[in-house]
């Protein structure tokens, strides 16, 4: 349950409808992508459940008319605020050819549309940082006022890359807004293995920023971190690490038993604070969602992600020689 | 036409496309203030500032990196790695990202970076100042590695490099950078990339080879026409991907093949200029193909004596060439 007042923050009643209906976008598609997973028609998913509310929260702090993202493999939250649409996503889980992201070249996950300025992805993790940062270096040599936000998970937060960027990031005082999802889990390895900090967001503190945790799970409360970092970052500023505490509510992907490594009680305690959930009752008792908003924004999310996978299904696959193409500039 | 050192020419080259382009910028280890350790980047940072001749921290993987970043906004990063022994924290960067930006995203990003690093022994610069690393990038499609042999061609290389829209490794031999001088015009002219070019018509025995083993054939090649021995010589200057039908006419032309790197041997990029001339000049073919390489030891030492052992000089080719032109 959200702490922050929505008014206080300077969003909408429809901006805030907005942050919750693309969460439930989310979630929907991603509860979609398992069903087709497990009825053997995609090979692959890797899920966003329990980490929409940052996403969501943060994209729609940054402008996203003008911003760059690098985001990682969980970010539907992100990719659908920043344009991305239901038809692409699920365009990209059949890996057909119209996929957006890579014309079914790469999984799900591995997001990227240069339109809606989101950078291509790859799989080995936090290699995006670095980019980040440069997109945030190109844009400051431009005097382009925007800002380059970047995702990772926590276990991601040991990689060189992410150590390297961010002092880069730091010493040219770049707009770079760094967003760590700790969703206490690298896979099978719990969070006390991961790091020998207390927090991931006290990282920072080598890297000449600030760095802030937040509650993941309040779409409001990392708005308002990001939001702040936004406006240092215009000023010039530099660079902030944001740290969203939440949880992975699903296994790691669809080839992961997290049976093995945690106990349902642990999850079921998180589903208690899953904010699909905890969201959607403070904008009830704000007086913002009703009953009636509710039930009708979830048929229509169904309808959408329905028409969406039809489509997806039905459409073509790149030809086989396509995997011949685009080595090079043609 | 001025006469022009390598690493002058690397300057200049540097120099007039950042006046060309305001999007090129220059990044790396000491090459603002000091001009880079070995001086390539000398007086840009006075003409161009320290915006766009960026001194960066020490890590090679976040130099890369944020380069790739800069060329997917749009900009023509220069990134210098200070050794290419030291290129290898960036490989990730370079392989997994770089080399597929454009094939992963379906050709709707990509990442127009130019990386330079001086390669090569010869140096006193023992293990990690000497290496060549071109063959741990030369199976890396989506790559393109340049690696000149005169000031001529790295003028019109580099400029070539840096207004590619694909990434490209610029590997510069250090040895070369003061040894080598020629005229170099003042006009902006670029060189292909991807293209072979023949250093020395000749009919009896064919070498092909690159970097600054280029020289050291073509001195070879003077002493044996005193001994009526006719020497052709191919510079590949693009390793990867390599000029096919380059390879194959030079070695159809006279039938003996001595292939030459400093690189070792095994795995080396001219085991694939080996593998071209196999499958398409069987016929043609009087000798079996030579190779003439650094021996299979993990990097070249520092005292003088195995240095000397490791490193390929003129009088190697010269007796490998004599050698191949009597078979
Ligand atoms: C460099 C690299 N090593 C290993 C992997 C395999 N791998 C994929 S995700 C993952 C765990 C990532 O954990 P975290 O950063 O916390 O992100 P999360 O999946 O929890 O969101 C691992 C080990 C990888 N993709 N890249
Ligand atoms: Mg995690």
């Amino acid at each position: 349950m959200s702490k922050k007042d929505y008014k206080a923050l300077g969003l909408t009643e429809e901006q805030v409808l907005d942050i919750y209906r693309t969460m439930l976008l989310a979630r929907k598609i991603d509860e979609r992508m398992w069903l087709l997973n497990r009825a053997g028609k995609i090979p692959f998913v890797i899920s966003c459940q329990g980490q929409e509310a940052a996403q969501v929260g943060a994209a729609f702090a940054l402008n996203r008319e003008k911003d760059y993202v690098a985001p990682y493999y969980r970010d539907m939250g992100v990719v659908l605020a920043f344009g991305m649409t239901t038809t692409d996503l699920m365009l990209s889980g059949f890996a057909k050819a119209e996929d957006p992201n890579s014309g079914g070249r790469q999984m799900p996950g591995h997001f990227g549309q240069k339109k809606n300025r989101i950078l291509t992805g790859s799989s080995p993790v936090t290699t995006q940082l670095p980019h980040a940062v440069g997109v945030a270096l190109a844009a400051k040599m431009k005097h382009d006022p925007i800002v380059s936000f970047v995702t990772l998970g926590e276990g991601s937060s040991n990689q060189g890359d992410f150590h390297e960027g961010l002092n880069f990031a730091g010493v040219h005082k770049l707009p770079v807004i760094t967003m760590v999802e700790n969703n206490k889990y690298a896979i099978s390895v719990p969070l006390e293995k991961q790091i020998a900090s207390k927090t991931v967001a006290e990282r920072a503190q080598s890297y000449g920023m600030p760095g802030v945790t937040v509650d993941g799970n309040d779409p409001l409360a990392v708005y308002d971190a990001v939001k702040q970092a936004h406006e240092r970052a215009l000023k010039g500023e530099g660079p902030t690490l944001i740290e969203a505490v939440s949880y992975r509510l699903t296994a790691h992907s669809s080839d992961d038993d997290d049976r093995l490594y945690r106990g349902s009680d642990e999850v079921e305690e998180a589903k208690k604070k899953d904010a699909i959930i905890t969201f959607a009752k403070y904008l009830k008792d704000v007086g913002v969602l009703t009953d009636e908003v509710e039930k009708e924004m979830n048929e229509v999310i169904q309808q959408e992600v329905n028409d969406a996978t039809d489509y997806a299904e039905n459409a073509a696959y790149a030809k086989p020689e396509e995997a011949l193409k685009f080595v090079y500039e043609e | 036409m001025p006469v022009m050192s390598y690493i002058q020419a690397i300057t200049t080259a540097l120099r007039e496309e950042m006046q060309r382009d305001e999007n090129v910028f220059v990044l790396g280890e000491d090459v603002g203030k000091k001009g880079g350790v070995f001086r390539a980047t000398d007086g840009l940072y006075e003409t161009f500032g320290e915006a766009r001749v960026l001194d960066t921290p020490l890590a090679e993987s976040a130099i890369a990196g944020v380069g790739i970043g800069a060329a997917m906004y749009g900009m023509r990063p220069v990134a210098e790695m200070q050794f290419a022994d030291f290129i290898m924290p960036a490989v990730n960067q370079i392989i997994s990202e770089a080399a597929k930006i454009r094939y992963r995203s379906n050709n709707d990003w990509h990442a127009p970076i130019t990386i330079r690093a001086p390669y090569g022994g010869g140096v006193h610069g023992a293990l990690y100042h000497s290496q060549s690393v071109e063959a741990v990038f030369a199976n890396q499609p989506g790559l393109k590695i340049v690696m000149p042999s005169t000031p001529y061609d790295v003028k019109g290389l580099l400029k070539a490099a840096i207004r590619d829209n694909d990434p490209v490794l610029f590997f510069e031999h250090k040895r070369a950078y003061r040894l080598l001088k020629e005229e170099v015009p003042e006009d902006d002219y670029v060189l292909p990339i991807g293209k072979a070019d023949i250093k020395k018509e000749g009919s009896d025995i064919t070498v092909i080879t690159y970097g600054l083993c280029v020289h050291f054939a073509l001195q070879a090649a003077e002493k044996l026409a005193e001994d009526g021995i006719s020497a052709h010589v191919l510079d590949l200057r693009t390793v990867y991907p390599l000029d096919q039908a380059a390879i194959i006419e030079a070695a159809k032309k006279t039938g003996k093949v001595l292939l030459i790197t400093e690189d070792n041997k095994e795995g080396s990029i001219i085991g694939e200029v080996a593998a071209i001339i196999a499958e398409n000049c069987l016929f043609d073919l009087d000798a079996p193909v030579q190779r003439l390489a650094g021996p299979d030891v993990p990097s070249m030492p520092y005292a003088p004596t195995m240095e000397k052992f490791f490193m390929i000089n003129p009088d190697k080719v010269e007796k490998a060439m004599r050698e191949l032109a009597e078979f």
